[in-house]
């Protein structure tokens, strides 16, 4: 005969991994509803604004009236030359990745690095979710590539020639029209840009 | 520099002068014929072509002894696990499940613990193993355990059924096309000379047809003809106009049609008072064979095309069917204001804009139109190109991404003049310069035309009644510009 108290210590641990087995499950099925929502927002994680911050300006394209924008806004002072074209993109990407952006991008559009090469060349690497989820025409890609290229020239004193990569490989153009195959010299970018702060 | 510099001043005599302003030229001159003859002087290097189902991949011949020898390793690595090691003048070689051994400079070797007599001497370089080309294909199939096929005397292996054949047939349209189809995607160089369109397969496995030489019934696309060099096929198109190639079928297949020619003979009765539509000028294909070339006072590009579609302008709408439609009704303008103009494509082909501009480039036109069509905004744009502020081009051949430097200003005229008459034609524009090729690589006054949709929707992009009044337009813009574009260079 098996004693009595074996009986109640084994039908307790029974109950209990039931309970355990139970809750596990619970959880699994809320993991997977909230995940979704996670996935969904494509923007890259603001950098912390702790600490000391500092005034710069960005150039804001805005598709509604074609024109690029000079606008001030306020980054965390940056450690170096690098990590200060970083936070300037970061700043501007995050501006586009809102929801009632003036210059839309796609989901997911990072910068993925910036290399500052001497003598005045500034290399801007993209992730491949900016390129394929760029709007295709010949104003809207100039638009994004003229953004990008004078935020890093009025900020960055000395750069004078810009170049965009893909995951770290040539493109010849953005999205069929813009082309990214040869280095932009930046101060046929401010020709460019002093046509699109005059605007529609 | 210092050193001519001096001369300068220190010549005082007239002739002492002549003597040392012919002095740069002179060592240019020598620099010129010292290069020309090294140049001449360095022979094509040797290459083998290995086609195979998993890479198809070129190495170097070298020749030992007057026999031409390869890497074996080289050849083997793409194809499987292989290793190889040395052990004194034995080189012992693992390619899968097969063992191999080989001696320095001796014909007979061991494969599968039998033995297998080359042609010639192996030869053990830095521990690099090298066979004689000529015992591939009877050295490879023990190896490999399947059939290979070598061709000799174009060094070209190939190694499984990777064969790619092709049909050509000439459609006897107005004008011809030779339509040639692959059995797989192919990427060719082509090349023209006088009365010869070339095509070179490097990296493709291409086969001859039954008869190396096809000849075909056309006054136009006489013949073709197949042949292969150093590792690599051709296929050479002999005809009496210069032709352009356009790719389709996902690269499976390549339409040769002559340069310019109209494609129906009542198009080329709407012009007016222009002579009747002949063979363009062209400096890259010339044809002692061709009459007299005139030239095209217009090309106009409708832009994308074939697996390029552009943007997607609405569900059912793709940018390259509106550009095409634009351009057909653009040059029907142009030509009923007696502008010759030749369209780049006339069908849904695609063309690189390499090929764009260097077919544009020979035509020598008077003026070139891209159209490009978007979704969104509200008002027509036309663009000229980016350069940077220094790229004038000085010296004796052009920079090919800043071709357009010096026709620049004549652009931004007609840039000018198109969008007052688009403005005159109550159509609201605006004029940019843009990072477009190939407008860069144009060497006559180049834009780009963006078309917007209509207050009716993008749907109305295509509509024959906004392309119509938009063409008019600038067509009329174009016309008004005739004597100006005509008198530049």
């Amino acid at each position: 005969m098996i004693p009595r108290h074996l009986v109640i210590s084994a039908a307790v641990m029974f109950a209990v991994a039931l309970g355990m087995s139970f809750y596990v499950w619970h959880m699994r099925s809320r993991a997977k509803e909230t995940q979704p929502a996670a996935a969904a927002d494509g923007r890259p994680v603001a950098a912390p604004v702790s600490g000391p911050t500092e005034q710069v300006t960005l150039y804001v394209a805005n598709d509604q009236t074609g024109e690029l924008r000079a606008r001030s806004a306020r980054i965390p002072l940056p450690a170096g030359r690098q990590a200060h074209a970083e936070e300037l993109l970061r700043a501007l990407f995050s501006l586009y990745l809102e929801k009632n952006s003036p210059h839309p991008l796609g989901p997911g559009s990072e910068v993925r690095n910036i290399y500052l090469v001497d003598p005045g060349l500034a290399v801007i690497d993209l992730n491949q979710a900016f390129a394929d989820g760029h709007r295709s025409g010949i104003l809207v890609e100039e638009l994004t590539v003229a953004s990008l290229a004078e935020t890093l020239s009025a900020n960055l004193p000395g750069i004078t020639r810009v170049k965009f990569l893909v995951e770290g490989k040539e493109r010849d153009t953005l999205a069929g029209h813009a082309d990214l195959s040869e280095f932009y010299d930046v101060s046929a970018v401010n020709q460019m840009v002093a046509q699109l702060q005059i605007g529609q | 520099m210092r050193w001519i510099n001096s001369i300068w001043i220190s010549s005082k005599t007239s002739s002492q002068r002549a003597r040392a302003a012919g002095l740069p030229i002179l060592i240019l001159m020598l620099m010129f014929l010292a290069s020309a003859l090294l140049l001449s002087g360095a022979p094509d290097e040797k290459r083998i072509s290995i086609y195979s189902t998993v890479a198809n991949y070129s190495l170097q011949v070298l020749e030992r002894d007057g026999n031409d020898y390869v890497g074996l390793l080289e050849i083997l690595e793409p194809l499987g696990q292989v290793s190889a090691r040395t052990e004194g003048q034995h080189w012992k070689l693992r390619y899968n499940d097969v063992d191999a051994e080989f001696t320095n400079e001796k014909k007979r070797a061991r494969l599968h613990r039998e033995d297998f007599d080359l042609p010639a001497g192996f030869r053990l370089e830095n521990s690099r193993g090298l066979v004689p080309l000529s015992s591939l294909s009877t050295l490879l199939p023990r190896i490999l355990g399947g059939p290979v096929s070598y061709h000799d005397l174009s060094r070209r292996l190939f190694i499984g059924s990777v064969a790619v054949h092709f049909t050509a047939q000439v459609i006897k349209a107005n004008p011809p096309k030779l339509v040639m189809n692959f059995s797989a995607p192919v990427n060719p160089m082509i090349a023209t000379e006088a009365g010869r369109l070339r095509m070179v397969f490097t990296r493709e496995p291409v086969l001859p047809p039954s008869s190396l030489n096809l000849t075909f019934d056309s006054k136009t696309i006489l013949s073709a003809n197949y042949g292969e060099i150093n590792g690599a096929a051709e296929i050479a198109v002999n005809s009496t106009v210069p032709l352009l190639a356009s790719f389709s079928n996902n690269g499976r297949t390549i339409t040769l049609e002559p340069v310019g020619i109209p494609a129906t003979q009542p198009q080329a009765a709407q012009v007016p008072s222009g002579p009747p539509p002949s063979i363009p000028a062209s400096v890259a294909l010339p044809n002692p064979a061709v009459p007299a070339p005139r030239r095209y006072f217009a090309v106009v590009d409708a832009a994308h095309g074939g697996e390029d579609r552009g943007a997607a302008l609405s569900d059912q709408l793709a940018e390259k069917d509106v550009t095409l439609t634009f351009a057909r009704h653009l040059r029907q303008e142009l030509e009923a204001h007696g502008l010759t103009t030749l369209l780049l494509r006339d069908s849904d082909t695609t063309l690189s804009l390499d090929q764009r501009a260097s077919t544009t480039n020979s035509v020598h036109p008077a003026i070139y139109i891209c159209i490009h069509a978007t979704s969104e905004g509200n008002s027509l744009r036309l663009y000229t190109s980016l350069l940077p502020p220094d790229s004038e081009n000085r010296r004796l051949f052009l920079d090919w991404d800043s071709a357009q430097a010096a026709s620049r200003t004549l652009s931004q005229t007609a840039q000018t003049n198109l969008s007052a008459e688009l403005q005159h034609a109550q159509f609201a524009i605006h004029a940019y310069i843009a990072p477009l090729r190939p407008l860069n690589n144009i060497t006559t006054a180049a834009v780009a035309v963006e078309l917007t949709p209509p207050e009716n929707g993008v749907a109305q992009l295509n509509s024959s009644s906004y392309q119509q009044a938009v063409s008019s337009a600038l067509a009329s813009g174009i016309a008004s510009l005739r004597t100006q574009l005509e008198a530049a260079p």
